[in-house]
């Protein structure tokens, strides 16, 4: 027992000797995200692509090592600000990534940028952001969120569908996002759904389009919701009756509860994990070598986020606190992105392809994504000439 | 507006109002009797439906999974009564709030720990995936079943309450549960057996909702706040009340959130329509509570007392 209690004496010793030595020569990056409660499966993608390529460098981004803060934001805006305060005045990171959730991020966003720390931005992409309220040290991995509805709005013209309905949440993404659709559709849809944002039981929705008939339905549905929605329109009968359409629906985090349910539902997104470029070949098979399951889009685009700040931090060496050169290396975007084309506009947002996607069963039985159309090619958001950054 | 849609309708109410029956009869006899209010009841419906959810993925077999969910949920209701919750029945209903909270915390956690964050796959067993046709128009297999089972439920509990000795103190400890405890019944004893139904009930509910809904952590309490809203509407303490106001608030919410859009756009401009029909629609069901509680504070089925 002494003996026991000598020895961890000993090595706390030596880990208080150690620990400054080892924190001064690695470099603090923040992740932030939603890591429990429903939507804890987006963070935890987020999370553990971001770790994989830190895991493949030896514990390096561009060769510099570093440690990462992981944070749990829980979905709630006021805690975030805690954690965004902690992170910066007292862990001093000069980089936060990841952020989530759209009302998270506009509550952190200013806050971060104003003191100068660089915030990556792996999902949340409020419109605001994207246009006046744009800043020279965001930089997102992922899309302004219309931008994942109007490409199934061009879609959906394209292939000449006139009688269209729409289901969304009723809160401001579900409306930003039905928005966004409308702006690529060609004709106004034959009826508009808004069914409250904590529904569990669309019954109600699906037969209202089951006696409207339309040539197909549009759904923004995300997490929970639409496991429920898929679920119930598969028992009705729906599948296979009238085309369903999504947004932040079907996508991989989702997918495996919905099982058969699923199939042949279209979506729209910028990746999915059959996109035959050599980066994202790479990235795929090695994410389901280390976390046994197919990586969702959401992981994709932290995966991009790490490879932004490997190339930047390689560029400058390491030196961050040298701003203007960081922000102008990070601007360069010099990687090889997991969706193929990636540079960025004069609001720190991608220039990139929205393809559409099937859900399939993949050689093992488990549900994918395959891609079947590019509607949008080079595709810019609607709102960077509205950001003052040129 | 076709008839085929109000009738469809009619019985998207019905399901509804027959899931939350299951819920609000464990839920009103432990508020009713016991005196205890369990925010932690919608926590057991979550677990059921993971008891299920889990056991038919493994075993492919939907009734093995019925086999587990319901006595599983029943055995973890009566322990976490025993070891949790049977100290605070003479506590005051705020520190019951308190620490039934707490286990909905505790519970969210739990089922994160042992089946992941992900929520779980769970599908209508084959024998009931189709649609029936019934007046002319195709209906979800799995949701006339749902109405079955809850009728039947509903039918065994009538049984219950007034034609076994059992039953009779039930509705002697809802109408004076001390009286009935001077009486020389263990009330203990009663308790506990409430306890289990309750849970076992809110199991059975957590099985049947498993193939419609994502079984995933959370998902008890949206489903609990609706049946707090039956129990209130109903009466608390009553089963008669609980099963009446549960098919009140699952029509009235199914049709209002279809007809009440249709009706206002008629009547108004169609951007304000459009906009206030959805969330008045989300609103009815506690507007009807609102109007319940300021003319009937008792509810509308309550218990002779």
């Amino acid at each position: 027992m002494r003996f026991t209690r000598n020895r961890l004496a000993a090595v706390l010793v030596a880990a208080a000797l150690c620990a400054p030595v080892v924190a001064a020569a690695q470099l603090k990056i923040g992740f932030m995200g939603e890591l429990s409660g429903p939507q804890g499966p987006l963070g935890q993608d987020q999370y553990d692509a971001l770790m994989l390529l830190i895991e493949q460098n030896g514990g390096r981004l561009g060769g510099v090592p570093v440690q990462v803060l992981r944070e749990d934001s829980q979905l709630k805006p006021d805690v975030a600000n805690q954690i965004v305060e902690r992170l910066i005045d007292k862990e001093r990171v000069p980089i936060i990534t990841g952020v989530t959730f759209s009302n998270v991020m506009m509550a952190v966003h200013k806050k971060i940028t104003e003191k100068g720390v660089f915030l990556i931005g792996s999902n949340a992409g409020p419109s605001p952001i994207a246009g006046a309220q744009c800043s020279p040290y965001f930089f997102s991995t992922s899309w302004e969120n219309g931008q994942q509805a109007e490409v199934v709005g061009k879609y959906m013209s394209d292939k000449g569908f006139k009688r269209v309905m729409t289901i969304a949440p009723n809160y401001q993404s579900g409306k930003d996002t039905v928005g966004g659709f409308k702006r690529y559709y060609a004709n106004a849809p034959i009826g508009e759904l808004w069914p409250a944002l904590n529904t569990q039981d669309f019954s109600a929705e699906i037969a209202q389009i089951a006696a409207a008939q339309p040539e197909a339905v549009f759904a923004f549905l995300p997490g929970g919701l639409g496991i429920n929605f898929i679920k119930q329109w598969n028992q009705a009968g729906m599948r296979g009756k009238i085309p369903l359409m999504t947004s932040s629906t079907t996508d991989g985090i989702g997918l495996p509860a919905m099982g058969d349910a699923a199939l042949g539902v279209i979506s729209g997104t910028f990746w999915g994990p059959d996109l035959a470029n050599p980066a994202n070949q790479k990235f795929v098979r090695d994410f389901e070598a280390r976390y046994k399951r197919i990586p969702s889009q959401y992981a994709a685009q932290s995966y991009d986020a790490a490879q932004l700040l490997d190339s930047a931090l390689r560029k400058v060496g390491g030196k961050v606190d040298d701003k203007p050169a960081f922000m102008a290396a990070l601007k360069a975007a010099d990687f090889k992105s997991v969706r193929g084309s990636f540079r960025y506009n004069t609001n720190q947002f991608p220039i990139q392809d929205f393809h559409m996607f099937e859900a399939v069963k993949d050689g093992q039985g488990r549900m994918t994504l395959k891609t079947i159309a590019t509607p949008l090619r080079e595709d810019k958001d609607a709102y960077f000439d509205k950001c003052p950054m040129k | 507006m076709t008839a085929a849609l109000v009738l469809t309708q009619v019985l998207n109410g019905l399901q509804l109002g027959v899931l939350l029956f299951l819920l609000a009869a464990g839920l009103t006899l432990v508020f009713g009797i016991m005196d205890f209010v369990n925010l932690a009841h919608g926590s057991l419906y979550m677990v059921g439906a993971y008891l299920a959810a889990a056991t038919a993925s493994a075993t492919g077999s939907f009734l093995l999974g019925a086999l587990v969910a319901v006595p599983g949920t029943m055995l973890i209701g009566i322990v976490v009564d025993r070891i949790a919750l049977s100290g605070l029945y003479r506590r005051d209903h705020l520190d019951q709030v308190l620490a039934t909270f707490g286990l909905v915390l505790f519970f969210n956690e739990a089922v994160r720990i042992v089946w992941g964050p992900s929520p779980l796959y769970f599908e209508t067993p084959q024998w009931l995936s189709g649609t029936v046709e019934l007046f002319g128009f195709g209906y979800a297999a799995y949701r006339l079943a749902i109405i079955v089972v809850g009728l039947a439920v509903a039918a065994f509990l009538a049984w219950l309450i007034h034609g076994t000795r059992v039953g009779m103190l039930i509705r002697a400890g809802a109408s004076n549960a001390p009286i009935v405890s001077a009486l020389g019944v263990d009330i203990r004893r009663l308790n506990m057996l409430i306890f289990g139904l309750g849970a076992g009930l809110a199991g059975l509910a957590g099985l049947m909702a498993g193939p419609i809904f994502s079984v995933q952590s959370g998902m008890g309490e949206t489903i609990l706040i609706q049946t707090l809203v039956v129990i209130i509407v109903g009466g608390i303490g009553s089963i008669r009340g609980a099963f009446l106001a549960a098919l009140i608030v699952g029509v009235v919410d199914t049709l209002g959130r279809v007809f009440l859009p249709i009706w206002m756009a008629r009547a108004m401009e169609p951007a304000i329509a459009q906009a206030a029909g959805p969330a008045l629609a989300s609103m009815l069901i506690y507007l009807l509570m609102a109007g319940v509680l300021a003319f009937r504070p008792a509810g509308l089925f309550p218990v002779r007392g």
